[in-house]
């Protein structure tokens, strides 16, 4: 016997005989056999609903991470279940645990091959900042070396704020302005880091 | 009949007499030194003598005593002999501002790394290493982080605030 559990992120009662539910379309104009909207509004709309996560997990956060792709959270409601370890095909890097300076060099590198546009998720107190280990060999927030979107805090960070922190990203994606990535704004946030 | 500390000290004493000193046993470990210039010398002793047998070096590394002056690095090996099952400390100590140590990779060759990761860390200078750098630390790094002078916090930061941490401030 099924439990009576709904997992949709959409509030609205789920069609059994479906199974699916479908995001809501984005502001227009409608009429008979015709819908016109913004082009930003279905390319983030397909964007969002379908970010493929790069997962670079180092320690504990990575756990976390596993349980919140695993079926209990799955992470695939969100369309998210294709997780690649392959850079160049990835949207989103998804930084969990703490990022030796050591590492730091590799993680740029993981980033720089990655095509845009992209995205950064630091989960955890020590991708963010460093955490507890205020020490000479680790990196105090991968922010040093890439630009970040989202921070999720936590020590590690429960699946839901892994949830939280996916969804917050969901809402930077389906908002992006399609020249965000070619402005003098965003390339000058590149050139602090030395990209490019 | 098993080797006991006491045979070791007494082969040692009777190659070595004055040179090495200070034999001790904390937790029953025979634990002495020896000159810094001895060092290989005494590794070969160990090794070599039928009765010794120290022929697996087990771990290599250096301790800063900053208030010992004159003395400040001591580079300890940890040997064992795997016949008789005995396992013996032996230190030698160095002045931080010349320290040189002869290396012990000719000897043991699992002394490679482990004197690289010495050298990483406290900044011993193994005479005769086939390749001494940094094997854990970045490349980049210009100190020794292990030495006392060093802090261990990272000097980057600028967001912590130190009283908060119980370090410094106005909380005592």
């Amino acid at each position: 016997m099924s439990r009576p559990v709904q997992f949709n992120i959409t509030p609205k009662p789920v069609d059994y005989n479906g199974h699916i539910s479908v995001v809501d379309a984005p502001e227009g104009h409608m009429g008979e056999g015709f819908f016109a909207t913004k082009l930003s509004e279905v390319v983030g709309l397909a964007r969002k609903n379908s970010i493929w996560p790069l997962p670079f997990a180092t320690s504990c956060c990575g756990i976390e991470f596993m349980a919140t792709a695993a079926a209990h959270y799955d992470l695939g409601r969100f369309g998210s279940e294709r997780m690649a370890f392959t850079p160049r095909q990835c949207d989103l890097i998804m930084v969990m645990g703490t990022i030796s300076k050591k590492m730091g060099p590799v993680l740029k590198q993981v980033y720089l091959q990655m095509a845009e546009p992209r995205w950064v998720m630091a989960v955890g107190a020590c991708a963010s900042s460093g955490g507890i280990f205020d020490t000479y060999s680790v990196l105090q927030g991968i922010d040093q070396v890439i630009p970040v979107d989202v921070y999720v805090p936590g020590c590690p960070p429960r699946p839901e704020a892994i949830l939280d922190g996916l969804m917050k990203v969901q809402e930077l994606v389906g908002q992006e302005s399609l020249r965000r990535r070619n402005s003098d704004h965003y390339q000058k946030l590149l050139d602090s880091y030395g990209i490019q | 009949m098993s080797l006991t500390n006491e045979q070791i000290q007494t082969r040692l004493t009777e190659k070595f007499g004055e040179q090495v000193s200070a034999f001790s046993a904390p937790y029953g470990m025979l634990t002495f030194e020896a000159p810094k210039e001895l060092n290989l010398k005494v590794l070969q002793f160990l090794y070599d003598d039928e009765t010794l047998r120290f022929q697996f070096l087990t771990d290599l590394q250096a301790v800063h005593y900053p208030d010992n002056k004159g003395k400040e690095l001591a580079v300890v090996y940890h040997l064992h002999n795997l016949v008789d099952n005995v396992r013996i400390r032996f230190k030698v100590f160095t002045d931080i501002n010349t320290p040189d140590i002869f290396t012990a990779t000719q000897l043991y060759s699992s002394a490679n790394w482990m004197e690289r990761e010495t050298y990483d860390f406290f900044g011993v200078n193994f005479l005769g290493h086939p390749n001494l750098k940094r094997i854990l630390n970045v490349d980049e790094m210009d100190y020794f982080p292990m030495r006392k002078e060093f802090p261990l916090e990272d000097q980057t930061r600028v967001d912590k605030d130190d009283e908060m941490f119980g370090r410094g401030g106005s909380v005592n």
